[in-house]
Parts: structure tokens; C-alpha cells; sequence
């Protein structure tokens, strides 16, 4: 089996294990706010650090190109309450026309 | 008089979800298609997986990686599924179910579900509200992703099109939402700085699953000290 499959695979597990492990635990763990706000935080946190990823990095090196203008589109889109699928799009197409036009990286 | 505009409304709120929800489909298999994965291992992502943060995760760090990234790519899926866990724990006194509807509750155990439930009036509602939600998004979801992964597979050059900067405006749009207080807002900062730094340091796709945690333990030394103080009042970050 082939590397992709073994994450494809071994992830869903591993996501499903949080599900079932809330289904299975005692109700009375649902009262505590601490634990809540936590799993909130470290949401944030890591979605926050894989958007700074996805627009900067490029392998081991941090980089300036097209993503960039193309996230800001975003950021605007979504200030003004776009729905998401036409923030990503839009962000699509700023880089499209970035790199096919300008030549941009 | 009052039940029927009540239960109509919370079919067509579960509806509407699973619709603008499952729509996000089309992004994310034109994108696992373009990080390199199969039609059939991208589908089968939104089949078992089925959350849509931990799946953007996995095919993000398999795009920057490759093979080489399995772990981490699965990590970041499991470190972002956490907070379906909680979900379940709120949903679990909520759905009063045993046996095999239990493991289908738990799949079916999303964002989106557990919101449309929770802001149900009555607990036949918000019973509902979970499973029309889940199954909504589940088919709808499902469904775009085969249509996106096709799409994807058809293109040659992912970047020429622009995929890899609409992934990073995805995984903004996952997290803008959430960026609705004081501490929320810096502790997204926070681990994007610290991410960032790490980047040369580290391979790839271990800076977030490092950053990240890193950023929210920051977060609550922070919370301790006088300037944490100011942040008291602020509690749901």
C-alpha cells in the first residue's frame, strides 16, 4: 500500500477515534467549558498556521509569489461576507491570471 | 399552529446547510486531485474522513510533501478532528442512541450538524436537526467531491490554475468564522508566526503540528500574566 492510502486511511481513523471516544465517555464530561474552549483554541491555531503554510511556503523555504495577492482576494471577499466557495475561486483565479499573464511565480 | 412552521424550518435550515456546505466539495477534490491523490483515495477521504477541516489538512501537507508526509498529513487531520470529540460528547445526550446508530451518529458527528442541532429550541428538533444535517452534508458532500476530483484530474498543471493559492484561501475561509474575539485572533497570530519560523527548520508539514500546539500553550502562559488579565473578560477565544 502505497503511502497516500496509509494517510487516506490512518487519518480517517483517526478522526473517527475523537468521534466515538465522545459518543463512548460519561455525559457528565460535556459540562466542562475548559475542555470546549481548548479544542476551540487549538482549531483556530491550526488553521490559522496551515493558511500561513499553504500561501508562504514552498518546501522548506519561505517565498513571495502569486498566492499571496491571490489570499488577500480572499481575505477581502470573505470581510464582505462572500460564501466560500466564491472566495476560493476568486483566489484561483487571481493566481491563474497572475502566472499566465504577468508571469508571475 | 406553531409546530409545523418550526419543523419546516428546521428541514430547510438542514437542507440549506448540507447544500452550501457540500458545495466546498468541488474545491476539495479538484485539490486532492491536484495534491496528487487518486479519484478513488479522494472520495474515499469524504466517505470515512468526512470532516472537511481534517480533510483540507491531509491533502494540504500530502501537496507540499508528497509520499514522505503521511504522518504529519495524518497528525494535522487527527490534531483538527479534536473538536469533533466534543461534539459528540454535547450531541451524545442530545441523540439518545445505542448500538449501531451510535457509530453512524458518530460519523455523521460534523461542524455543521452539531451547529444546526444546537441551535434547535426543542430536542425533537434538534434530534432533527442532527441527522438531516449530517446526512444532508454526507450526500452533498460526497457528491461534489467526485464531480471536483474529476474536474482536477483533467487539468495538467494545478499551479497554472491557480489550486494551490485557492487551498490556502480555503483553509482562511475554515478559519475566518472562528476569528470573532481578542483571544482567538491572537492566538491565530501566534501560531502563524511561530509556523512560519519553523518552516526552514523543520520538514515539511511537521511546523504546523509543532506551531500550533506551541501557539495555544502560549496562549494560556499569556492568559497568567497582566496583560492575560485584560483578556479575562474574553472567555470563549
Amino acid at each position: 500500500m502505497d503511502n497516500f492510502w496509509i494517510a487516506v486511511i490512518a487519518g480517517s481513523i483517526a478522526v473517527y477515534s475523537w468521534k466515538i471516544l465522545g459518543f463512548a465517555l460519561p455525559k457528565r464530561f460535556a459540562e466542562k467549558e475548559e475542555v470546549v474552549i481548548f479544542a476551540g483554541k487549538l482549531t483556530v491555531a491550526l488553521l490559522a498556521a496551515l493558511t500561513a503554510v499553504q500561501t508562504f511556503a514552498a518546501g522548506q523555504s519561505l517565498t513571495l509569489d502569486s498566492r499571496l495577492p491571490a489570499v488577500l482576494i480572499a481575505a477581502l471577499l470573505y470581510w464582505k461576507k462572500a460564501p466560500f466557495i466564491v472566495a476560493v475561486a476568486a483566489a484561483a483565479l487571481v493566481a491563474a491570471l497572475l502566472r499566465n499573464l504577468l508571469g508571475w511565480a | 399552529m406553531s409546530k409545523q412552521p418550526a419543523r419546516s424550518s428546521v428541514i430547510s435550515m438542514s437542507v440549506g446547510v448540507g447544500l452550501a456546505t457540500g458545495l466546498y466539495g468541488i474545491s476539495f477534490g479538484a485539490l486532492a486531485t491536484a495534491a496528487g491523490l487518486t479519484v478513488l483515495q479522494t472520495q474515499v477521504l469524504s466517505l470515512l474522513m468526512f470532516s472537511g477541516g481534517s480533510q483540507f489538512a491531509v491533502i494540504g501537507v500530502l501537496a507540499a510533501s508528497g509520499p514522505i508526509g503521511a504522518v504529519p498529513a495524518i497528525v494535522s487531520a487527527w490534531l483538527l478532528g479534536i473538536r469533533n470529540g466534543f461534539y459528540a460528547l454535547r450531541l451524545n445526550s442530545v441523540l439518545h442512541v445505542a448500538g449501531v446508530m451510535k457509530l453512524l451518529a458518530a460519523q455523521l458527528t460534523i461542524d455543521e450538524s452539531n451547529a444546526v442541532s444546537a441551535s434547535q429550541e426543542n430536542s425533537k428538533d434538534s434530534k432533527l436537526g442532527f441527522w438531516l444535517t449530517g446526512a444532508s452534508v454526507f450526500v452533498f458532500w460526497n457528491a461534489f467531491t467526485l464531480f471536483g476530483a474529476l474536474l482536477g484530474s483533467a487539468m495538467s498543471d494545478p499551479s497554472l490554475w491557480g489550486l494551490d493559492a485557492a487551498a490556502a484561501a480555503a483553509f482562511l475561509g475554515l478559519v475566518w468564522p472562528r476569528l470573532k474575539h481578542l483571544q482567538a485572533n491572537l492566538t491565530a497570530v501566534i501560531a502563524v508566526a511561530l509556523t512560519l519560523v519553523l518552516v526552514p527548520l523543520l520538514p515539511s508539514g511537521i511546523p504546523v503540528i509543532v506551531g500550533a500546539p506551541i501557539a495555544v500553550v502560549l496562549i494560556y502562559i499569556l492568559k497568567r500574566t497582566q496583560f492575560g488579565k485584560r483578556l479575562q473578560g474574553d472567555r470563549h477565544g
